[in-house]
């Protein structure tokens, strides 16, 4: 028997092959997890039973002589704002402590169709809203890279997993950088899809509008491989694009001569200098590869945040109303259900969702909708309007993925408008509903790693992907350093 | 005539309270008779064991998301093109507020663009009132409440709440204020309700809760500004609406009277007390922070569709009305077409006549004898057709043919021509007919001398007499007739 394969796509061509145990695979990565999920705590639940058992069953296919699927054995950290049937899926948040879904998100199903073995549920700033995870009512996730930082958020355990190999892949879910900015804090690849392109379904809202689902992997190919596994429509998500999977392993060989990568002269201010440093070696990078680099403007951008904070909120006012205590989750008695509500509500929710409810139910409410949420959708528009303008010129925009690499545990959490700023360079692709990924490319002086982030136009995953592709490989190449 | 006798008249100057106008518009809510709810798989049923027509998108469980219920759309299109609406491309809106048998805590229901805008209801009479729009949206769970008074929730020890009702789809037909007198309300939702039932949007039964009307009501002296309105809640029938918005009509009028405001609120309509109470006011009322709801795309059904839908539209009540008025040459907002269209069985009074009724007749046969009756009645129209034929040529008299009616519907059909030899209802001859009327004559020699002398009442002895002699076989006209001529 051969060594254990680290990638994805090395597992599933080794199990399907039967020249690797699916059992064995998973074996390894619970033995990683049992040696550093201490440090790092990445997981809310590690559902090793479950995982042991599906891994069984994926060899007893390939012993049987059938085809497990395009992704047998492959072990996959789902963040726990996936509906798991049978199995706690919190959004770490008490409000929903204890409660079992009934049914499995539509990416949950197919994963496990196609041959995936979760291995449990990740860590998550509470509803998704945050930057750090520390924001988690079950304790912050440390970075892998350097345990005294943060290893992003939302979806900090799903990066941090695949940063420490306790999965070669994760789920996370990206509403305003959710997925990208952890990767680019913990040195992985982080992909946020066209709004449309996978299932919602299953998916905990947080902005309904907003969130979209999406792979970390160590690599590129890996991420591909996901994404092409979950995309496609659902007739459970009315807002699924109607088209099959996407096409992007095909493409990940082709080379970037002739691309046109766009430079943002307008780009919101305030990159940490190593950050911006990394960015131009990236574009320095595909320019050598044959690329050519051509300056883009975007005035609206530098809204982008503020119409965030108004939107998201907005809809997340709405979508955590269903909190109360009276269906599932946690409920807090009192005299009557007015005071139910409160106390329940009050228990439940952490500062940081608070904050958010109270935010967005004021940017809804009569007499201030047009000042605030009425102006936000605006500013949505004229960000997407700015991008058609800047894609009539460029293949794929390049920016960094944070402003800043991580930061020590503690550092912002008191300070929400900071933390509220790691999202300025992710947000725009949120509210456009275009795709962008993160892509690690260098570290800083401290040794943090840092990402680039690659930005296309709507369904645009295959030119994202070939410039993803195209640094991975100058890095590669360069030995990790260009 | 001096221009001062002309009256100009307010409302046409059919209703008015103490020189009051009335001014009511309707809301009306139906459930939609879909296979399924508006955003689930779940079962659209009514009456079933509490909480077995649920699922994730039903309770509202983190995650779920809805799709919209192709059905509940065509029903939809069907409800507003029956109301001569435009049908437009629409919109669904998030409607935000807290109530435990509101699972999602917020509904989904069409605000700013709704399917059905701008249409009419006709009333029997001819006149023509207005509709706003018709739009989609969700029902909501049901609460009971337990212990406290009045199955209010405020004051009672628990709740208990059954979810089969969520997610049913609704159409709101909202009405504008075209509404002159309860009369006319009644008239309205009674017209509303056979439209829904023709078209197959709904069975519309106010009594279980799958119609439902909400009344708009104020009051002013004709020409006078709009009053301050209040909103009428659980009105449960038709002849309570009429009585709520008269009884909250003359409210306001005493209110009026006594130098006070009409505060705008929401009432609720007691049906045993036959008043109406606050419910809440607008302070108290909520902020429904009304946004796009996110889950769903926008709803374009395209001309091909709502063209098909207009094609595939039955004949209206108004419409059947007219045919069977034409046909029969009664009234068509007289009772008999009114009762008969109502029950659906107007189509099968035109098949009783075309297989050689007279139309009339089998009108008023089927009006009388067929309450219980659906739209489809159990006797073949050829075996009601028999009977009537063996009536208007004078084999049965108008009492036989009743009771032969009345075996007819208890058997489901038959032969009238059997049933009326079994009941011993041979025709009486004329010839037979006249030796008992002179026998009558003879044997109360009184009373014929007082109906000679014009004593109208005095018949009354000798008809009794005769009927009772000819054992029920003779018909009673021919009695009258017979002993009119013999008085001469």
């Amino acid at each position: 028997m051969s060594a254990t394969p680290s990638t994805a796509f090395e597992i599933a061509a080794a199990v399907r092959a039967g020249s690797v145990r699916a059992i064995d695979v998973l074996e390894a990565h619970l033995g990683r997890i049992a040696a550093r999920e201490t440090d790092i705590h990445a997981f809310n639940l590690v559902t090793a039973d479950e995982a042991r058992a599906a891994a069984t069953r994926i060899d007893d296919l390939v012993a049987a002589g059938r085809d497990p699927g395009p992704l047998a054995g492959v072990p996959i950290a789902l963040k726990d704002n996936m509906c798991t049937r049978g199995v706690p899926t919190t959004c770490s948040s008490r409000i929903l402590e204890g409660w079992k879904p009934p049914y499995d998100a539509t990416v949950v199903s197919r994963l496990a169709a196609m041959g995936a073995v979760s291995v449990g549920k990740t860590n998550l700033d509470e509803f998704a809203m945050g930057s750090s995870t520390e924001n988690s009512a079950f304790g912050v996730t440390l970075n892998p890279r350097d345990t005294s930082r943060v290893a992003g958020g939302s979806s900090g355990g799903s990066a941090a997993a695949v940063a420490a190999a306790f999965a070669p892949v994760s789920l996370g879910s990206d509403t305003g950088g959710s997925i990208r900015q952890p990767a680019a804090l913990c040195g992985v690849v982080g992909v946020k899809p066209t709004y449309g392109t996978v299932s919602r379904y299953g998916l905990v809202a947080f902005a309904s509008s907003l969130d979209q689902i999406g792979p970390f992997s160590a690599d590129v190919r890996d991420s591909a491989l996901i994404l092409e596994s979950i995309s496609g429509h659902d007739p459970l998500d009315s807002t699924s694009i109607p088209q099959g999977p996407l096409d992007l392993l095909s493409v990940l060989d082709h080379d970037v001569k002739g691309m046109r990568i766009g430079r943002i002269t307008d780009m919101p201010e305030g990159a940490d200098p190593d950050v911006l440093g990394r960015l131009e070696a990236a574009f320095d990078a595909l320019r050598a590869a044959g690329a050519t680099i051509v300056d883009v403007e975007l005035p609206s951008l530098k809204y982008g945040l503020t119409a965030y904070y108004l939107i998201a909120p907005a809809e997340a006012s709405s979508n955590l109303a269903r909190y109360d205590g009276v269906r599932y989750g946690r409920r807090v008695d009192a005299v009557d259900t007015n005071s139910m509500y409160m106390a329940t509500r009050a228990a439940g929710f952490g500062d940081e969702v608070k904050r958010r409810i109270m935010l967005g139910t004021y940017a809804l409410s009569a007499g201030y909708y047009d000042a605030y949420y009425g102006k936000a959708l605006k500013v949505r528009r004229l960000i997407s309007d700015d991008f058609a303008r800047a894609y009539a010129t460029a293949d794929v925009l390049l920016t960094p993925t944070s402003p800043i690499p991580a930061f020590k545990v503690g550092e912002k959490a008191d300070d929400p408008l900071s933390m509220y700023l790691c999202d300025v360079y992710t947000i725009p692709t949120n509210l456009a509903g275009h795709p962008a990924m993160s892509v690690p490319f260098g570290d800083s002086r401290e040794g943090l790693p840092i990402g680039v982030q690659v930005m296309a136009s709507t369904l645009g995953e295959q030119s994202m992907f070939k410039v993803a592709s195209a640094l991975e490989r100058h890095m590669n190449s360069s030995g990790g350093r260009s | 005539m001096s221009p001062a006798e002309i009256v100009v008249a307010p409302n046409d100057g059919s209703y008015l309270i103490d020189g009051y106008e009335l001014v009511c518009g309707l809301e009306v809510h139906v459930e939609l008779a879909t296979a399924t709810k508006l955003f689930s798989a779940s079962a659209n049923r009514f009456g079933d064991e509490p909480n077995t027509h649920i699922d994730p998108v039903t309770l509202g469980l983190p995650g779920a998301l809805p799709v919209l219920n192709r059905h509940a759309v065509e029903l939809a299109m069907r409800i507003g093109l029956a109301l001569n609406c435009t049908v437009q491309p629409s919109t669904f809106h998030r409607k935000n507020y807290f109530y435990p048998d509101m699972p999602k805590a917020y509904q989904i229901s069409q605000y700013d663009q709704p399917i059905n805008v701008d249409g009419w209801l006709e009333l029997p009479g001819g006149k023509r009132i207005g509709v706003e729009r018709a739009h989609l949206e969700e029902d909501t769970g049901k609460s009971t409440h337990v212990g406290g008074t009045g199955g209010r929730i405020h004051g009672s020890d628990h709740s208990l709440i059954d979810f089969n009702r969520a997610g049913v789809p609704l159409v709101e037909i909202v009405g504008r204020p075209d509404i002159a007198s309860p009369d006319e309300a009644k008239q309205y939702v009674t017209e509303l309700r056979q439209i829904l039932v023709a078209v197959g949007a709904s069975d519309a039964k106010m009594e279980e809760g799958s119609m439902r009307c909400d009344a708009n009501v104020s009051v002013r002296k004709p020409g006078a500004p709009l009053g301050t309105r209040c909103e009428i809640k659980n009105v449960n029938s038709v002849r309570s609406l009429g009585r709520a918005i008269e009884y909250e009509a003359r409210r306001q009028i005493a209110l009026i009277e006594a130098g006070e405001s009409i505060r705008q609120e929401t009432r609720h309509w007691d049906e045993t007390d036959g008043r109406t109470h606050t419910l809440r006011t607008k302070e108290d009322a909520d902020d429904y922070r009304y946004f796009l709801e996110p889950d769903l795309v926008p709803l374009d059904p395209g001309t091909e569709w709502i063209e098909a839908v207009r094609a595939a539209l039955p004949m209206l009540p108004r419409e059947r009305r007219l045919r069977l008025s034409q046909a029969t040459g009664a009234p068509a907002d007289g009772e008999a077409v009114m009762v008969v269209v109502e029950r659906g069985q107007d189509d099968y009074v035109l098949a009783v006549a075309e297989s050689g009724a007279d139309v009339a007749r089998a009108l008023v046969h089927v009006k009388e004898a067929y309450a219980e009756q659906g739209a489809r009645p159990s006797v073949p129209a050829a075996d009601l057709a028999r009977m009537i034929v063996m009536e208007t040529s004078g084999k049965l008299t108008s009492t036989q043919a009743k009771t032969v009616l009345a075996e007819l519907v208890a058997n489901g059909g038959g032969d009238a021509v059997a049933i009326a030899a079994a009941k011993g209802f041979e025709a009486m001859d004329v010839s037979a007919l006249e030796a008992i009327v002179d026998d009558a004559i003879a044997a109360q020699p009184d009373a014929w001398a007082k109906y000679c002398a014009g004593e109208e009442k005095a018949m009354g002895a000798l008809v009794g007499a005769i009927m009772k002699a000819s054992k029920g076989k003779a018909d009673g006209k021919a009695v009258t007739a017979l002993l009119q001529s013999k008085r001469g």
